[in-house]
């Protein structure tokens, strides 16, 4: 089967993401920015497809796309809109910003240039059909499982949290 | 000429999927297919909805456009083509405009990985499920768009419930999922799998539908995902988004004209979309009843007779109906029309019988005689339960059906560990 991963496809969901990332922070409207955010989460769920990893895709669409911003719009739709399109839009640290996007796009390009040894030569092709079995092994596996624990606890840590968030919310249980 | 039946069959006698052979004609044609046949159930769904709920309250239902109706459904679509699309003034006209085709598009993409059959599938994804049930959750975000964007009271309260209802409902059906997910592991390499197809095919090699496997865990989870799958797509008695009482019309009030009847069409599909992800889970997918009971050759032949009673059935009804007709001049065309369209579907009847048609529809035949049971459930539901209050809505799905697919999850992941030591040990005991 041809690779699905061309450079078409490469181009095509950066552009969306890169537009969706933009229109984020210029709507004055937050249902309109969360509606970009969505766009922008599916075209990378599409980019992990291209990465030959289809169980990371699935989950950012139910976790991502599906469930937080499920969650964001609920929260935002009932703020009063009409109030927050009338307030002016500011940025006070725009010389930081400036500096610090100056900062990653270099190191990004001195990557590009310097670092060819940290990328594989040619194209890599991954069986595709085995993604969601590899990382299960890899999590789990007997022998060659080496993030269980690590994968637990940061369960752990969300139970946490989502007790403390109770505790906090109820002020009587 | 020759080369075009020779290429048809060609692919009718292999044994992939149009997605996995990458084969780009047949798998335009299948999306094609899967399009028509689904507007068609749509179609069919809303006559048989209103005739079914009419004479489980003692009515007749629509009998005025076509012989019993039948030609209802296309009125009524002419009539929403026609009808005059209101949007209003405060409405926010972008978001407006895009959330009915957000919902419809959820709705009808996840029918690429719906295995009808082990071929007659647009693709199988390693990812399958997975991807059915993230795409389908999606459409929540165009019933909150639709909702906000009204810029009204009853739908903006219909949108704040569907979320809240849709969100917490969602848990309880991974959680019957993912038993299901651990029951295809049960093999001799230990691997499961979440494509649609190999969950059918792990149901046949373990020669039982999930929905009786390790009695009666398969059926509880089965019972939570009907219950959750009823809640996530809105429907009475879970349908408190569009409560008719309370809310008008909920999320859907300010809506009107042809964007209203993509909210319907989407309502319909994903309703057959998540009775396909049941059937395909719990109850063998394509494969045909009694497998085990009622196997041998003779009994493959006497199922696969079936699909052709279906249809000769269905047309001989049709001709009892037309003889039943009034005998007045008024009546004469309804006459006709019964019994044309019963010719029709006795002849699809007859097809079916062929060899060759036979053995190439059994297993789409199967899978869509147990989602259309689905179907049947669904409206047989809204003709008797009344309809949750939110808070107990709530209630039954953080307090009952979440700690019971929990319970449900480790029991099973036990009795799939337990399962082959037992057997020895029993073994060694007799």
């Amino acid at each position: 089967m041809n690779p699905v991963a061309t450079p078409f496809f490469f181009y095509l969901l950066s552009a969306t993401m890169i537009i969706g990332g933009i229109l984020v922070i210029t709507r004055k409207n937050a249902v309109h920015s969360a509606m970009a955010l969505i766009t922008a989460l599916l075209a990378q769920a599409g980019i992990y497809l291209m990465l030959y990893a289809p169980f990371v895709a699935g989950v950012q669409i139910i976790l991502y796309a599906g469930g937080i911003m499920v969650l964001f719009l609920f929260v935002i739709m009932l703020i009063s809109i009409e109030r927050t399109v009338k307030e002016r839009q500011f940025n006070k640290q725009w010389l930081v910003g400036i500096a610090a996007a100056a900062a990653l796009g270099g190191l990004f390009i001195a990557v590009y240039t310097k670092g060819k040894s940290l990328f594989p030569e040619g194209r890599v092709t991954y069986g595709e059909g085995q993604n969601v079995q590899d990382v299960a092994a890899l999590l789990y596996d007997q022998h060659q499982g080496t993030y269980m624990f690590s994968f637990e606890i940061a369960s752990l840590l969300l139970l946490v949290a989502i007790i403390g968030a109770v505790v906090m919310a109820k002020k009587r249980i | 000429m020759r080369w075009l039946i020779d290429y048809i069959q060609g692919y009718l006698s292999s044994n992939q999927t149009p997605g996995a052979a990458g084969n780009w004609f047949w798998a335009t044609v299948y999306v094609l297919l899967v399009f028509v046949g689904l507007s068609i159930a749509v179609i069919a769904m809303n006559w048989l909805e209103r005739k079914i709920l009419a004479h489980m309250q003692v009515r007749l239902g629509p009998m005025r456009v076509g012989p019993h109706g039948l030609l209802q459904p296309i009125a009524d679509a002419l009539k929403l083509l026609l009808k005059e699309d209101i949007m209003p003034a405060e409405a926010d006209a972008v978001v407006f405009w895009i959330a009915p085709f957000i919902v419809v598009l959820a709705a009808f993409t996840v029918f690429v990985v719906v295995p009808f059959g082990p071929t007659h599938a647009i693709t199988d994804m390693n990812i399958g499920i997975l991807f059915m049930l993230g795409v389908s959750s999606l459409s929540v975000l165009g019933i909150v768009t639709a909702g906000w964007a009204s810029n009204s009271h009853y739908p903006l309260i219909g949108a704040l419930r569907s979320s809240a209802q849709m969100v917490s409902y969602e848990v309880a059906m991974g959680l019957a999922v993912v038993s299901v997910i651990v029951m295809t592991s049960l093999n001799a390499e230990g691997t499961g799998t979440l494509s649609m197809i190999g969950i059918v095919q792990a149901q046949q090699a373990q020669h039982t539908w999930f929905v009786f496997k390790f009695f009666p865990l398969g059926l509880v989870g089965f019972f939570i995902f009907a219950v959750a799958m009823v809640a996530e797509t809105n429907r009475a008695p879970f349908d408190l988004p569009e409560a008719e009482s309370e809310l008008t019309a909920g999320f859907h009030t300010e809506y009107s004209g042809f964007r209203w009847s993509l909210f319907f069409l989407a309502e319909y599909s994903a309703m057959i979309a998540v009775s396909s992800i049941a059937v395909t889970l719990w109850l063998g997918g394509w494969l045909r009843p009694f497998p085990n009971a009622l196997n041998g050759p003779t009994w493959d032949l006497v199922f696969s007779l079936f699909p052709g009673i279906t249809f000769l059935f269905l047309g001989a009804m049709c001709f009892y109906n037309a003889a039943r007709m009034p005998k007045h001049p008024l009546f004469k065309i309804q006459t006709i029309g019964l019994a044309g369209f019963g010719a029709v579907l006795a002849l699809i009847g007859l097809v079916l019988f062929v060899p060759a048609a036979r053995d190439r529809v059994g297993d789409i035949f199967w899978f869509a005689a147990k989602v259309a049971a689905f179907m049947y459930l669904y409206i047989w539901y809204r003709g008797t339960f009344p309809r949750y209050r939110f808070d107990q809505l709530m209630k039954v799905g953080w307090k009952i059906l979440l700690p019971t697919g929990l319970v449900l999850l480790i029991l099973t992941a036990g009795a799939g560990f337990l399962e082959d030591p037992v057997k020895e040990w029993l073994k060694h005991v007799l």
